[in-house]
């Protein structure tokens, strides 16, 4: 049922197409990037997990989104949001922790949420998404709506034993649902050798009939086709499908991390070798859809953008003292 | 000797049945493992075996007889060789046998409230208010849904939700399988994207499995979200010690969550109650923790026929005015203080008995003008002292009515050890009348000589 790594030639979608994966990508590169900035300098505190190098894989998905679906994901969360359509704005300002983030303030890196745009978090608790993901899969079903609920998780995250109970109900009760296990090889400082029995992920499934393909989670047109396979078999009623995208973080696990457990070859040889966003760049180029010129005004537009969220983010205020006490319930 | 066949017990709270029908009749070859009769509990309708071979002599008890207590016997197995009694004997049992033995009624009925005279009642199970109460909120909101283990085509573990399949079918009574962390999870997430989950946890115990979705994706997301999401949720079912089910199947959940911001905890004690809370809790916006018990299901009260009718969380009730001391409870343990309070009666102590309802939002209020009554306050709670909601309760007293009181607050409390097994040691482990009129008669200064027993 598991298959290799998927070795058909991805569909390439027409230009337009193409450009607009490619500024999603840079987008979410460049943000990271002014995250990881502020963080240094004190402007952002406590946990942050960015998402540098693993791009292609919420952004290939996103590609295939339909206006009804819905997503949820772990604590690396800031590409999902910006994926999602969520305003880096009020995403970098919630990173800073001031009153125009998406939480005012009150939620942090890792718990943003927004309902307008369908993304219902940002969870701190390793593989607690998942069990709520098939709860928005089931709300898709119950609704009737065609909606499919995307649930990311990590590959530290299989190993979590609520991960099976969903395996088994979303597969019982043919929920709407695709796991995306963003394997990036390492379960915060473990490599998969050393925690995951077995060598595909993709196939944990199995025993619940749950269809499970391995994907080059690098190339974000490999990652587009998958998503357009694993959606079209969920909204059709077939039930849940997992697509482990093989993928890597450049960075640390967060931002406190000691680098003791991979080398700095294997780092660089990733980088410099399969970095997504270079590798669009270079079919964008070599199909003649975008010159130079082009690529680096889409650079100064984006960079433009993330320095106005940085700008926003430190310039909105600090939440007022009067909203630690609000939120705890609805206020009648 | 005919052998006697008993009315078995068929739980553990089992104290009477339903002789539904026989199966066979007088005269009648019966081997072992024969299915004899059907015997209905409040929870189920099960066959009553026979465990030895021989001739079904006399019937002592017809069928569609309501209200057997367990241990009666229910009819003569005659043995190779034997007869039949006297027909005569038989006829009317009740004086051809030792009387049957007494049912232990619902222990002693409620006393006088100060309650306000509601309208129109009925007399209603707990178990049966709980049922209507999702029911008649089902009726009303397409988004709410039942989902748990075995509430649906098994009725309920407890019988709760029997008929509500029927009515509701498949799609929103939802049997899942044995997995409380998952389908929690999956109630949080529906709730989420706006349904509203009734999540039945088949005992509190199992809610432990559970208890990172109550509390870091129930509780907490409204918070961490700015207010954009809620999680309109009821968690319920039967918590604390029922009866001989040991340490695991009997812990007190209620300090547990009154412990954590963004939820909200309800413990009903009467059939009212329950369903006056139940029915807020399913209309509620936010997560709502409703702690019931199973002792409490087969106990029948006074329930008003209004099916608006809800009991806002954060009120206390006072069941019986009294003016010489307060006591303080909630869920099954209001029973225990108004048993109390009978026995200090008797000695010429006036106990006022507080029902909670509501553990979260707490009623301080309520309890602070009681005390400027009364001047004493003695906290009955079936759980463990440490960081309990009587330690809860004494602090805020000793904090808001210091002046007031003439001694210190005083709990009692189940026990700080593992439920045992034993009835012996189970009875010990927990708040009896008798340990709770000793409380009271210690913070009035009074010392019982025996005199008055």
């Amino acid at each position: 049922m598991a298959a290799k790594i998927d070795p058909a030639t991805p569909a390439t979608p027409p230009p337009q197409e193409l450009l607009r994966l490619y500024r999603s990508m840079l987008l979410i590169r460049r943000f990271e990037e002014k995250a990881g900035q502020l963080y240094g300098m004190g402007l952002i505190n406590g946990f942050c997990h960015l998402y540098i190098g693993q791009e292609a894989v919420v952004t290939g998905m996103q590609a295939m989104a339909e206006p009804a679906d819905s997503c949820i994901t772990s604590y690396r969360d800031h590409g999902h949001m910006l994926a999602c359509g969520l305003d880096p704005k009020g995403v970098m300002a919630e990173l800073t922790g001031r009153a125009d983030g998406y939480s005012r303030g009150k939620g942090g890196s890792m718990h943003m949420f927004s309902r307008e745009h369908r993304f219902y978090g940002g969870h701190g608790i390793v593989g607690a998404q998942v069990p709520l993901g098939i709860g928005l899969g089931f709300a898709h079903q119950y609704r009737g709506d065609g909606g499919v609920a995307h649930i990311y998780l990590g590959d530290g995250a299989v190993n979590q034993g609520q991960v099976y109970e969903s395996f088994n109900m979303a597969a019982l009760w043919k929920l709407p649902v695709v796991f995306v296990i963003e394997n990036n090889l390492y379960a915060m400082g473990t490599a998969s050798a050393r925690h995951a029995a077995g060598d595909e992920l993709c196939a944990r499934g199995a025993a619940y009939g749950i269809p499970g393909e391995r994907i080059d989670g690098m190339n974000v047109l490999s990652v587009r086709s998958a998503a357009a396979r694993a959606l079209a078999y969920a909204r059709a009623g077939a039930g849940p499908f997992i697509l482990e995208m093989m993928t890597y973080r450049f960075r640390g696990h967060s931002m406190s991390d000691p680098a003791k457990y991979r080398s700095k070859e294997e780092v660089s040889e990733m980088r410099d070798h399969h970095d997504p966003i270079d590798r669009l760049r270079q079919t964008l180029t070599d199909r003649g859809v975008i010159d130079e010129a082009g690529l680096k005004e889409i650079d100064r537009t984006i960079k433009a953008c993330v320095a106005a969220a940085a700008e926003f983010a430190q310039a909105s205020p600090e939440p007022a003292a009067s909203e630690l006490w609000t939120d705890v319930l609805t206020e009648a | 000797m005919p052998i006697e066949i008993l009315m078995p017990a068929l739980s553990p709270t089992m104290r009477e049945g339903r002789l539904a029908r026989w199966l066979k009749a007088e005269g009648d070859a019966i081997k072992s493992g024969d299915a004899l009769a059907e015997i209905e509990t409040d929870k189920a309708t099960m066959e009553l075996e026979s465990v030895e071979d021989g001739i079904l002599g006399r019937i002592l008890v017809p069928a569609e007889t309501d209200g057997v207590p367990v241990n009666t016997p229910l009819a003569l197995l005659l043995l190779e060789g034997e007869s039949p009694p006297a027909a005569a004997q038989t006829q009317t049992p009740t004086t051809a046998n030792p009387p049957p033995p007494v049912i232990p009624t619902a222990p002693s009925p409620p006393a006088p409230t100060a309650r306000a005279a509601p309208t129109a009642t009925h007399r209603q199970t707990v178990r049966d208010a709980l049922r209507d109460a999702m029911a008649e909120e089902m009726r009303r909101d397409p988004d709410v849904f039942l989902i748990g283990e075995e509430v649906g085509q098994y009725q309920g573990a407890y019988k709760i939700s029997q008929g509500l399949l029927d009515e509701f079918g498949p799609k929103r009574i939802i049997d899942t399988p044995i997995t409380e962390m998952g389908f929690t999870g999956l109630a949080c997430g529906a709730a989420f994207s706006g349904l509203k989950p009734i999540v039945e946890f088949m005992t509190f115990n199992f809610s432990l499995q559970a208890i990172d979705h109550i509390l870091n994706s129930a509780a907490k997301t409204r918070y961490m979200s700015g207010g954009q999401l809620s999680c309109p949720i009821v968690f319920r079912g039967p918590n604390g010690a029922a009866a001989r089910v040991g340490a695991q199947h009997s812990q007190d959940f209620s300090s547990w969550y009154a412990h954590c911001p963004g939820l909200k905890v309800v413990a009903p004690w009467s059939a009212a109650d329950a369903k006056g809370l139940l029915k807020s809790a399913i209309r509620d916006p936010d997560p709502v923790v409703v702690l019931e018990n199973e002792l409490l299901y087969g106990q029948t009260f006074d329930v008003p026929d209004d099916p608006d009718f809800v009991i806002p969380f954060g009120q206390a009730e006072i069941v019986r005015p009294g003016s010489h001391v307060t006591l303080v409870a909630w869920s099954r343990m209001v029973q225990v203080a108004l048993d109390a309070a009978q026995i200090l009666k008797a000695e010429g102590i006036e106990a006022e008995v507080i029902n909670l309802r509501s553990l979260r939002p707490l009623d301080i209020g309520t309890l602070v003008a009681s005390v400027q009554k009364t001047n004493r306050i003695v906290t009955v709670e079936e759980g463990w002292p440490v960081a309990g909601i009587a330690a809860e309760i004494a602090a805020q007293i000793v904090e808001q009515a210091f002046d007031w009181l003439d001694a210190p607050p005083t709990r009692v409390c189940g026990a700080d050890v593992p439920l045992p097994y034993a009835a012996t040691l189970e009875r010990l482990a927990l708040p009896q009348p008798d340990t709770v009129a000793a409380a009271a008669r210690a913070v009035c200064y009074r010392h019982n000589d025996g005199g008055a027993a």
